[in-house]
């Protein structure tokens, strides 16, 4: 599934992001959120981001669009896009970059629009803030973008207000807006998590075939591994704030390498055979206050040994991928201890 | 540091707290907070601490009168620091007498419209339908007219069914009621507001399961949780209370002279202004304006302190 | 496999549930807007025997929810019928014997933070139904008795002297599991109970849930719009659309040979984990409102097998292998049965 874009600019990554660490500052200390998270995104791929609540994947996406909410602040690290550094630029030149280059789409459709404005008005306005184009021209293309994601009656529903379309219509004018200035990136949270079952595999096929036909890469942030599997080309799983686990999304999905990815596959009901018990992982993912010393899964890991407990692991290659687990390293991982076991 | 009683473990927990720690960091609100320490204290401590009796007419005399205040003028006397007024009442005396009087009735009368109002607020917002129309009919009603107005109709109604002697005993509590009658709106209002909130929350819908009556799930599971607005506009309340019966007062119609509150003192002192004996007027006004001033700075602190929490 | 002919432990027959969301009567006469009426369950027919769990499936605006809490009591039915244990939750009773009959059946509701009161501390939250229905004798009675609950569900005993706002997600609906257990109940309505979790505490939860029923012998009405997870723990599987009962059959027969077109666009949409390739085929258009749902079978607008009778007539709930479908097609014979399969290709 690899678009055909991909193959020209092979070496040349998209969106770089290199040692990024956001944090909180409280009164009682500084809150690590997202700790030391490296990724590129080719152009034209589909790169899924998982993890469970708290894990720091929609951070990492907020960070990217330069959407954090203050106290939230970027410490450290970088992100390159297209080979410029975006990171720490101004909010003017941000803004410029939002929308023309890097789109967004968030779980909430009914937040994501501005119910006093019609659709048309919303459409143009942003088209017309990133492509030099007159009213006129502007319309006739957010008309054309409503027709691509499948809205029916498009010349007459532009004029429409946002309460009048249904969730999953409203979701299909959302990714028109994130579209229509031509973005090389879309940065989409939940997309499709506040959708019914049916509705949401509309908007999943939507999604890859536009992004395929614009060549339009993604960042695709959700805790639904049923999308990831339908979605996405590559997936990086995250795991208190750090990335455990990276690589091509079939190999990842079908025989993971870090224990978490694998525990995380086994707990999820499958329709290919029914057990009597769901493999757990028992205990729960640690608060950033709490987050142990070495390997943060190290608490729950039934693999752990000596050196998981004081030393960190960094991603290391394992498998098609890469895995940050010392059971991947040439030294092991020390004396076996056993876990401790207490339930989430 | 280990405590090994509840109340310690409590005491280390509300140290800790959010709340303690925006408290400390704002200083007007600490200097509220002393302020309004001290006055209460001042105020119920009166009888121990006062220079004089102004209210028992055996220890007046005629020729302590209309003394200037100590610092302004070489007639003023340390036994009458603020001075006097014309009967020879002694106005420090008479502001801590007062002022304890005018935070009764402010306590009380905020008391009685948070009884009020939580009750059929809470009726209101759980019953719905026909009884939630009405009483927010009444309530709607009762808005449309200024506060002051609806006090000085039910006071006067009562002076008009009772003699004035009889009335004067009590008139304490005629004032409190008043108040308190014109005040319930708010706290209902917001009640309400809260209990349609919280009525469609799964867990009152456990206890409904359960078979529990609604008047247990009113009060055990949905009272607790809608309390939290309506403290902080109770605390805002108070400043404005004592307002409305320092105003009341003023005009006659509250607390009679002879147990008299700030209100009162101001009224009192008020006709003696033309001739010059400002200080009679003054000092409780100034006091009134302070007590009134400090107790509104800590409504704003609670009010801001406590949104986090009840977002 | 339940037995047809015993008499069944839980039986509801042609369960009604109107809302009228009518603007007030001010408004329509000024304006001359029509009365309006939800029918958010229309008339559902479901046995569940002892032992077993009932999984309802359906999209947002179908009615499971509803039909959860009439069977609770929570609403009236505006029509229909609620057997339990053959007796009917409708007829009038006494304090005592409606007591005693509430306490065999309870719920556990969706969202782990809206279901246990923030002021409460977990052990009176937990102690709640035992003092309500008076099922302890002493104070150290029902310490005892919360603590055992308390172990049930993989908490600690001391855990009952903390809040709610103290437990995570997973932990709280563990509180709310406690709870629904507190009077030894054996049917439990279970409202999208890991719908709010994440995966991992939902394979916790889930394997909780099924050791307990093994362990007193529960009977599980378990409501949900997860596929995957009703595949996983159901018996059988009833399948709902606007208020309508399309399907129900046993769990492997119901997800290896779907009926009901809407069953079958309902598993098309599951996604493919196993990664076999298998193509999602979404269906176009979505659920319509209930207010004015189409006239005769209601799936007709988006239904690929729809014919002019499907237009007019509302198809009745007819046996068909191992269960019922309500639809036009399959009587008609129209419609060949498919063998599905999801395990990955070898």
């Amino acid at each position: 599934m690899v678009p055909g874009g991909k193959a020209a600019a092979r070496n040349v990554p998209l969106l770089e992001v290199k040692n990024l660490r956001v944090e909180f500052p409280t009164r009682r200390g500084t809150l690590l959120a997202v700790d030391n998270v490296s990724f590129d995104i080719a152009p034209g791929e589909v790169l899924g981001v998982v993890g469970e609540s708290g894990a720091g994947k929609s951070l990492t996406g907020n960070a990217i669009i330069g959407l954090l909410e203050p106290p939230g602040r970027i410490a450290a690290g970088e992100i390159h896009l297209e080979g410029r550094r975006i990171d720490n630029l101004p909010y003017e030149e941000m803004r410029k970059v939002r929308g023309a280059r890097i789109g967004a789409i968030f779980q909430d459709p009914l937040t994501s629009l501005n119910p006093l404005y019609s659709v048309a008005r919303q459409l143009v306005e942003t088209i017309q803030t990133h492509l030099p184009m007159s009213a006129a021209a502007a319309r006739q293309r957010a008309i054309d973008l409503m027709k691509e994601v499948g809205i029916p009656g498009a010349e007459q529903r532009i004029d429409h207000y946002p309460h009048q379309f249904s969730g999953g219509m409203r979701q299909r004018v959302v990714i028109a807006l994130a579209l229509c200035a031509g973005p090389r990136l879309i940065v989409a949270d939940e997309p499709t998590t506040a959708l019914d079952v049916s509705i949401q595999a509309q908007i999943i096929a939507l999604l890859k075939r536009l992004c395929r036909e614009h060549g339009t890469a993604v960042m695709l942030v959700t805790h639904d591994m049923g999308v990831i599997a339908e979605t996405a080309d590559r997936v990086a799983v995250m795991y208190a704030g750090r990335i455990v686990e990276i690589g091509p999304v079939r190999e990842v999905i079908k025989q993971a390498s870090h224990p978490y990815t694998r525990g995380l596959m086994g707990s999820i009901p499958s329709l290919g055979h029914r057990s009597d018990r769901l493999a757990q992982i028992d205990g729960s993912m640690p608060r950033l206050t709490e987050i142990p010393p070495g390997c943060a899964f190290n608490p729950r890991c039934l693999h752990r040994g000596e050196r998981c407990l004081v030393e960190r692991p960094e991603l290391m290659p394992a498998g098609a991928g890469r895995a940050a687990c010392w059971l991947h390293d040439r030294q092991g991982v020390g004396a076996p201890v056993a876990a401790e076991l207490a339930d989430a | 540091m280990t405590a090994r009683t509840a109340f310690g473990q409590w005491l280390n927990r509300a140290a800790d707290s959010d709340i303690w720690w925006s408290f400390k960091s704002s200083t007007t609100t600490v200097v509220a907070t002393v302020v309004t320490l001290l006055i209460i204290a001042m105020a119920f401590l009166a009888p121990v601490i006062a220079p004089h009796t102004p209210f028992d007419p055996g220890s007046l005399s005629l020729s302590d009168g209309l003394k200037p205040p100590v610092l302004v003028s070489p007639d003023g006397d340390w036994t009458f620091p603020l001075g006097t007024d014309d009967q020879g009442r002694d106005v420090l005396s008479s502001i801590m007498y007062g002022t304890r009087l005018s935070l009764v009735v402010g306590f009380a009368s905020v008391v009685v419209a948070l009884l009020l109002g939580i009750t059929l607020g809470l009726v209101s917002g759980y019953f719905g339908g026909t009884v939630d129309a009405v009483i927010m009919r009444i309530a709607d009603v009762q808005l449309t007219f200024p506060a002051i107005l609806v006090a000085l109709l039910i006071d006067g109604l009562v002076r008009g069914l009772i003699s004035s002697r009889r009335h004067d005993e009590i008139a304490t509590f005629v004032i409190i009621g008043a108040i308190g009658l014109s005040f319930w709106v708010q706290y209902a209002r917001t009640v309400r507001g809260s209990v349609l909130v919280e009525k469609n929350k799964e867990y009152v819908q456990a206890a409904r399961v359960i078979g529990l009556s609604p008047a247990l799930i009113m009060v055990r599971h949905v009272l607790p949780n809608v309390t939290g607005p309506v403290l902080v506009i109770a605390t805002i309340n108070l400043g404005l209370a004592i307002i409305t019966e320092a105003t009341l007062s003023f005009l006659g119609v509250g607390l009679p002279s002879t147990q008299p509150s700030l209100g009162t003192l101001i009224r009192l002192g008020n006709d003696l202004l033309q001739s010059g004996e400002w200080w009679v007027t003054v000092f409780p006004g100034i006091t009134l304006a302070v007590l009134v001033l400090a107790v509104n700075l800590l409504g704003d602190w609670l009010r801001d302190a406590l949104n986090p929490k009840l977002r | 496999m339940p037995d047809g002919r015993a008499s069944q432990f839980i039986r509801i027959a042609g369960l009604k549930r109107y809302f009228d969301v009518s603007p007030s009567w001010l408004v329509r006469k000024l304006e001359g807007r029509p009365r309006q009426i939800v029918q958010a369950v229309d008339g559902i027919d479901i046995e569940i025997a002892k032992g077993e769990t009932f999984s309802l499936v359906g999209e947002s605006g179908c009615g499971k929810s509803t039909v959860a809490r009439l069977v609770v009591g929570l609403y009236p039915p505006t029509a229909g019928r609620i057997e339990f244990d053959g007796n009917d939750m409708a007829r009038r009773r006494s304090q005592a014997e409606s007591a005693a009959l509430r306490r065999r059946l309870q719920m556990i509701f969706q969202d782990p933070y809206a279901s246990l009161n923030p002021r409460w501390r977990v052990f009176d939250i937990v102690a709640e139904p035992i003092r309500a229905f008076g099922l302890s004798t002493d104070k150290a009675d029902l310490e005892r008795q919360v603590g055992d609950l308390l172990r049930q569900v993989r908490l600690t005993p001391a855990d009952g002297r903390k809040y709610p706002h103290e437990f995570s997600g997973g932990q709280r609906q563990r509180v709310s599991i406690a709870r629904a257990l507190a009077s030894r109940p054996e049917f439990l309505v279970c409202d999208e109970p890991t719908s709010a979790l994440d995966v991992s505490v939902q394979a916790q939860i889930l394997n909780l849930m099924m050791d307990l029923q093994r362990r007193f012998g529960l009977t599980y009405l378990f409501i949900s719009h997860n596929l995957a997870v009703v595949y996983h723990i159901s018996t059988r599987v009833g399948v709902m659309y606007l208020g309508r009962l399309v399907e129900q059959a046993p769990t492997d027969t119901l997800f290896k040979r779907p009926k009901h077109p809407y069953t079958r666009m309902l598993l098309d949409t599951i996604p493919d984990l196993e990664m076999t390739g298998r193509q999602r085929a979404p269906v176009a258009g979505e659920v319509p409102s209930p207010i004015s749902p189409p006239s005769g079978c209601s799936f007709h607008p988006r239904c690929p097998f729809a014919n002019e009778r499907c237009r007019i007539e509302r198809p009745q709930l007819l046996a068909v292998e191992g269960g019922a479908a309500a639809c036009h097609a399959i009587e008609e014979g129209r419609l060949a049965i498919e063998e599905r399969s999801y395990a990955p290709p070898r």
